[in-house]
């Protein structure tokens, strides 16, 4: 798995990324009888997000399998069928609920390889959306990415459009270690072109989805949409705006955030968790190391205000990062004045 | 103030006689190395050459030893942190156990997991887990993998998942035995209930005290036995997996046993009552089956004296096997860390950059 893997004539379809990953998952068991589907009503409900449409009907109860609420229960019995050779697809309802499964995921996923010398493989994929704005509360709105990103021995990807759902959905499931699929509520219904045919990304790659020679905003997930808005907005405006999305949070690809922001000099990371001690700050740190010479002001960073998201949609919105934030800081970054009809 | 001494519950099922007597002979040495090599393993952390904690079977022995009998090559065993009598029997040499607690290349875990992380996938010893309690979800998990890889029968696979007393308070006991019981999984687990979850007693700490009552919960069958009386540990164990394999039937087996000593190495008890203590010592499994023996004629004073002899040479060995064994090398720091190749992955020391400046 070095590079995306094209098998047939490139034809695409517009679809959005529910359908992409629910496509991927029916591709993914009929490619291989090992995979099976395990979560919170993912069978007869077909997934609180209707990920799992129809595929209870095709595949049956052996391979899309309902899981009592339990999630240290089931994530670890994912994890005890991956170790004698199932390759496990979970799905966590939202990643909220994930905190329930963490000593699976963090204590004994993310660990036996290295602690049993390279004994057993995890062949195990734990899908879960993430995202707030949705008046979900508290509770319900998290961003807990960090949580994971920050653990040696799992794999954490965040993809931003249809295509890398599909490409990154299917490496995970391919992949021999824990990947953490992480996915988003306001993407679901976010469409976009999709290569037809296999397609498997490779994990810990970044990509540039815009390039521009001003500045770079670094994003993930449901940022990077954000982050092209915003981009293509102030490229009205005569400003080019370079555009990195992350893909993968770890392993994280310095390198191609180094290389953007040398050519650019500005620097601005947009994501949806909590500023302090959250991926913005990797960046900022990973930047400072990598192309401190080359900086012509000081990365900034957009982040959510810290705070337990409340349910008001007026608090919601002010708490969380929008374009409008992003437009504001990059023009600082840049020093320019805001426009009139900016707001 | 000290915890009371317990009284010793009923076992449910009866141990059966009319053993051969190479099998008990055999039984006998089993106990024999397990005693030895705990003792030994008491000793080397004094001397530091164990590092970390470090659990001893002592006063478990014919537990370990009537639960590794029942179990077959092909079913999958996961256990707590006090694992060293039960990789030993099943049938990892004791040189590379001990070269593990000694954090040594040759161990079975490579050196990288210590005396809570046994690991050996030939034998499916599969863990050795430290976390109280994060073994029962994966063994679930396994026998879920079971259950659909293989048709049930005499010859099926199962799994074994050994717990603590203490571990049966923990959500991923009873999550993981509710999933069993609706799943019909081919799973037996096992609480050794020595009384103690580190200085806490069983009636301090669980609402029901008599564990085995708790499978009720999850409508399986739950089995309560003497863990001193190694043949009726193996019956229940054998039977438990007889239904496990043959009948998708997951059973909870409770095997009462005493601790010898403190919950880990360091460990004084002083929390412990001499009455509490004298009752350990007078049930110690390893002399009273020695006795046992030689009163039925099955060994001499002789043949047990050189069964122990032998037991502790071969301890010696692997002592000498550990000691002479090279350390992990320092450049493989990150080999076990993925299975599959990735991107970027961080293989920075401390200090190191984490990379090349543009």
């Amino acid at each position: 798995m070095t590079e995306i893997v094209s098998t047939e004539v490139a034809t695409t379809r517009t679809i959005t990324y529910r359908q992409a990953l629910n496509e991927t998952l029916r591709a993914e068991l009929e490619h291989d009888d090992k995979v099976f589907l395990i979560g919170e009503e993912i069978g007869i409900f077909e997934g609180s997000y209707k990920i799992t449409a129809g595929l209870l009907e095709d595949f049956g109860p052996d391979r899309v399998l309902d899981a009592p609420i339990a999630e240290e229960g089931f994530v670890g019995a994912a994890l005890g069928a991956a170790m004698v050779g199932m390759r496990p697809v979970v799905e966590i309802m939202t990643i909220n609920f994930s905190l329930i499964a963490i000593d699976q995921i963090v204590n004994h996923a993310a660990k036996m390889r290295s602690m049993f010398a390279g004994q057993v493989s995890i062949p195990l994929v734990i899908r879960m959306p993430g995202g707030g704005g949705q008046q979900l509360a508290a509770t319900h709105s998290q961003n807990l990415e960090v949580w994971y990103a920050h653990i040696p021995g799992l794999k954490v990807v965040a993809p931003s459009t249809p295509a890398d759902a599909k490409a990154l959905l299917t490496a995970a499931i391919r992949d021999d270690d824990p990947v953490i699929f992480l996915e988003n509520l306001s993407l679901y219904s976010a469409k976009g072109e999709v290569p037809d045919g296999e397609q498997i990304a490779e994990i810990g790659k970044a990509a540039v989805v815009k390039t521009g020679t001003d500045l770079t905003i670094v994003s993930y997930s449901r940022g990077t949409t954000t982050a092209l808005e915003v981009a293509r907005q102030l490229e009205a405006e005569g400003l080019s705006i370079e555009v990195v999305d992350l893909r993968s949070l770890r392993p994280l690809d310095r390198d191609t955030i180094c290389a953007s922001v040398k050519k650019t000099g500005h620097a601005v990371v947009f994501e949806d968790d909590w500023l302090s001690y959250g991926i913005g700050a990797e960046i900022s740190a990973t930047i400072g190391e990598g192309v401190f010479d080359f900086l012509d002001a000081p990365v900034r960073r957009v982040a959510a205000a810290e705070v337990p998201l409340p349910y008001a949609k007026s608090l919601e919105k002010a708490a969380l990062p929008s374009a409008a934030d992003l437009a504001k800081v990059v023009r600082e970054v840049l020093n320019i004045s805001s426009t009139p009809n900016d707001n | 103030m000290a915890a009371k001494a317990r009284t010793r519950p009923e076992s449910t099922v009866e141990s059966t006689g009319g053993e051969p007597a190479d099998t008990l002979r055999d039984y006998y040495e089993r106990m024999s190395l397990v005693r030895a090599f705990e003792l030994r393993s008491s000793e080397m952390y004094a001397r530091a050459k164990i590092g970390g904690y470090c659990h001893l079977n002592l006063g478990e022995e014919a537990t370990v030893v009537g639960l590794m009998a029942a179990i077959e090559a092909r079913d999958y065993l996961f256990t707590g942190y006090r694992d060293h009598g039960y990789a030993l029997l099943r049938g990892l040499s004791p040189e590379r156990v001990m070269a593990e607690l000694f954090g040594k290349v040759t161990g079975v875990s490579g050196g990288r997991g210590g005396s809570m992380h046994l690991f050996d996938s030939e034998t499916r010893l599969f863990g050795g887990y430290g976390i109280v309690g994060g073994q029962i979800p994966p063994a679930t998990g396994a026998a879920l993998a079971l259950k659909n890889q293989e048709a049930a029968g005499p010859d099926a696979a199962a799994v074994m998942c050994l717990l603590g007393d203490g571990t049966t308070n923990i959500g991923a006991f009873h999550e993981s035995l509710n999933l069993a019981g609706l799943w019909k999984l081919p799973i037996v687990y096992v609480i050794v209930n020595n009384g103690l979850g580190m200085g806490t007693t069983v009636e301090k700490a669980s609402a029901e005290p008599e564990l085995y009552k708790r499978a009720a919960s999850y409508r399986m069958p739950g089995v309560r036995v003497d863990g001193d009386d190694v043949l009726a540990v193996r019956d229940a164990a054998r039977d438990a997996l007889r239904q496990a394999r043959e009948s998708r039937q997951p059973v909870l087996l409770e095997v009462m046993c005493y601790r010898l000593r403190g919950h880990s190495v360091v460990d004084p008890a002083r929390y412990r009552s001499s009455e509490d203590t004298t009752i350990a010592q007078q049930s110690d499994p390893v002399p009273s089956f020695r006795a046992k023996l030689i009163t039925a004629g099955v060994l001499s004073e002789t043949d047990a004296a050189a069964i122990d002899e032998a037991a502790d040479v071969r301890v010696s060995e692997a002592v000498v096997f550990a000691d002479e064994s090279p350390e992990p090398d320092v450049d493989d720091l990150f080999k076990y860390v993925y299975a599959t190749a990735v991107a970027n992955m961080p293989a920075a020391l401390p200090g190191e950059p984490v990379m090349d400046a543009l």
